[in-house]
């Protein structure tokens, strides 16, 4: 996937459009101008094939498969607008930085991003169109943005909160292409694949016999179990998580954990995402300090690990920082 | 039923849901290791013996009971509160978190977690608490002063209309300053919706006096109310200063509501269910509801975080959801036998 050629991704496509025309036969006449109408653009899909090499403007018109369908974008985008701090994150990485002109209050990295009052969550499209965006990035379509935007003419990627670590990189590589530096997104994916291999390697990836609790917030208790992406991160390493046992499917992965089972599960790594929470942020000196908590293993042994919360609750470039961190607590643990 | 009757079997109801939650909870602890834990502590000269472990020991004394006292403390608050206030307006449909007290602690809180966020874990509570009983302050000092100039016929209504307004106007600015912070939505939804999770015996014994307090005044003014129910004029006649008794039960009933809503968050329904079903068993005088309240409202939460703490256990629900999903049938159940609502 590290070799993008022109002709690879035609085929990709075409084989996309074959397959989406088999599975909805009934449409199927109708789908067939619209794609051939573009015959210049490549569809690329979510999944992670992608296109590039030639030079960044040359690559247009493209289109790519976002959260909210397929989006063509006409030509280079000079004007970003990123509503979504991983989005930022992506963007900057990819070598996108100078076509940034606003990201949303959330984003805070790298330094130096062209920060503003403009909302992810409750967005202001009036707000937004004041900066002239050719493009506008966000994790998710609230409040109308999409339809909006479509009303402006101004395309809109929604680049949602990841399942898995494939669909992490398939964005970082989703917005590379949107933005004209494809080559680059690869690269930086690959990059970040093969830290994270080696930080797997170093420590070991079958620690079965470790338990860990992840907690995202402390009142009440909330976890994430191993069926989210932060549960696929630290699976990588085969630990075991305690919230598993209170995961139900209604709760997409984040329950509601009892603190008396927290205590009698007996994790041997606590990792901390709430060390800047807004109701007061924890950390290992706060928790060693809690009730009836002084007895959990990892509070014995000192293995509660305050991580760096917007690495933790992002899933963008500095994803192999948080592989890190944690691979750090699993050779301290399994010593 | 009679007073003395309906008063054994709401305290006989208490220790019974103290009882269960002691011995239910996701740690499944050996009841029989627990019993003997619990007795040992309570009666540490018989020497009993446990095979409970260090740990398992921290988890029912550091964790579970702290949590079931502080359930009882706060339902018993909440209850107590909604029925002074009901006793006060003379309105069967007024709660505890009446003339801008809930909204008060809300937006109290909500400030708290978005500008103090880095103060650490205590300054919510602290907020929550002012921002209550602030609330209830303005409204009642607006109520007072617009019931001067009243087209209605008495001040209670004026009183109860300004904690309406009063209430929509903190609600305004707390969600004006909410949507400004988005990366706070969570935290301070999560404490909206009420929960005990986090429960200690710092918290109980931070809250032990102001609910000391509170309770005796309302409990003392259990006759006052009765008088009161007849209206100011007919109060007035038998010698009571209407005025000032309302004053007393409503800052009574603020303060036990505000130290409540500190360490649970805003939990509903208690104190508006809680007094009509104590009026169910006994009668309207506030000489047996509020007592009643007390003790009915102190077992109502403790039953109900227990089944939040249960039914999907090792997960929890939050305490809102059982306490309306249990108090909304049970308040149908209550109104459909319930002759005279009023007072």
């Amino acid at each position: 996937m590290n070799t993008p050629l022109r002709l690879a991704a035609f085929a990709a496509a075409a084989a996309a459009c074959a397959t989406a025309l088999a599975a909805c036969g009934a449409s199927a006449s109708s789908t067939t101008p619209a794609s051939t109408t573009t015959p210049a653009s490549r569809t690329t899909s979510s999944a992670g094939s992608q296109a590039g090499a030639a030079s960044a403007t040359a690559a247009f018109p493209v289109t790519v498969k976002a959260g909210n369908g397929e989006v063509t974008l006409k030509s280079y985008p000079t004007r970003i607008v990123s509503l979504s701090a991983t989005a930022t994150e992506d963007l900057y990485a990819v070598g996108a930085g100078s076509q940034v002109v606003a990201v949303d209050q959330q984003s805070d990295y790298p330094a130096g991003v062209p920060k503003t009052s403009l909302s992810g969550l409750t967005p202001n499209i009036e707000a937004i169109a004041k900066y002239n965006p050719s493009l506008v990035i966000a994790s998710q379509d609230s409040g109308g943005l999409v339809a909006g935007m479509t009303k402006l003419g101004i395309p809109v990627l929604i680049e949602p909160a990841v399942a898995t670590i494939a669909a992490a990189y398939a964005q970082i590589e989703q917005v590379g292409q949107a933005t004209g530096h494809a080559a680059k997104a690869v690269t930086v994916a690959t990059g970040m694949q093969r830290q994270i291999a080696a930080n797997v390697k170093q420590a070991g990836a079958s620690h079965q016999g470790l338990t860990y609790y992840w907690e995202l917030s402390a009142n009440p208790f909330y976890s994430a179990a191993s069926s989210t992406f932060i549960g696929q991160v630290v699976g990588l390493f085969g630990l075991k998580n305690i919230a598993d046992k209170a995961s139900k499917p209604s709760d997409g992965g984040y329950p509601q954990v009892s603190q008396e089972y927290i205590v009698t599960a007996r994790p041997q790594i606590i990792f901390l995402a709430d060390n800047q929470a807004a109701d007061g942020g924890q950390s290992p000196a706060i928790v060693a300090k809690r009730p009836g908590w002084s007895g959990i293993p990892a509070v014995q042994h000192d293995e509660v690990i305050g991580l760096n919360d917007d690495i933790a609750s992002r899933w963008g470039p500095r994803l192999p920082e948080l592989v890190g961190e944690i691979a750090q607590a699993v050779e301290q643990a399994s010593k | 039923m009679s007073r003395r009757t309906a008063l054994c079997a709401a305290a006989a109801f208490l220790v019974v849901a103290v009882l269960v939650a002691a011995f239910v909870g996701a740690a499944d602890l050996n009841p029989l290791a627990t019993a003997a834990a619990l007795i040992d502590k309570a009666a540490p000269f018989l020497h009993l013996p446990t095979s409970l472990d260090p740990l398992d020991k921290a988890v029912l004394f550091q964790i579970r009971l702290p949590r079931v006292v502080l359930g009882a403390l706060v339902g018993a608050l909440l209850a107590l509160a909604g029925a002074g206030y009901q006793g006060v307006f003379r309105n069967p449909l007024v709660d505890s978190g009446m003339l801008g007290a809930s909204a008060g602690a809300g937006l109290g809180a909500t400030l708290a977690i978005v500008y103090l966020g880095g103060a650490g874990p205590q300054v919510v509570p602290v907020a929550a608490f002012v921002g209550s009983l602030a609330g209830v302050a303005v409204a009642y000092a607006t109520g007072a002063a617009a019931s001067r100039h009243t087209v209605l016929s008495d001040g209670v209504a004026t009183l109860l209309l300004a904690g309406i307004a009063v209430g929509s106007f903190l609600t305004a600015v707390q969600t004006f300053v909410l949507q400004r912070s988005a990366s706070d939505i969570q935290a301070v939804y999560s404490w909206l919706l009420g929960s005990l999770s986090a429960a200690s015996w710092q918290q109980v014994t931070t809250i032990l006096p102001y609910a000391a307090v509170s309770s005796a005044i309302l409990l003392l003014h259990g006759r006052h109310l009765d008088v009161l129910a007849v209206g100011d004029e007919e109060a007035r006649a038998l010698g009571l200063r209407p005025g000032l008794t309302r004053a007393i039960v409503v800052a009574a009933s603020a303060l036990a509501a505000a130290s409540a809503v500190a360490v649970s968050g805003l939990i509903g329904f208690v104190g508006i269910v809680i007094p009509h079903i104590a009026r169910r068993l006994a009668g309207p005088a506030y000489t047996g509801v509020l007592p009643l309240s007390l003790l009915i409202g102190a077992g109502f939460l403790v039953l109900a975080d227990t089944l939040a703490r249960t039914v999907l256990s090792p997960a929890e629900l939050p305490i809102g959801v059982v306490t309306a999903f249990v108090g909304a049938p049970a308040f149908v159940w209550v109104l459909r036998g319930t002759r005279h609502v009023g007072t």
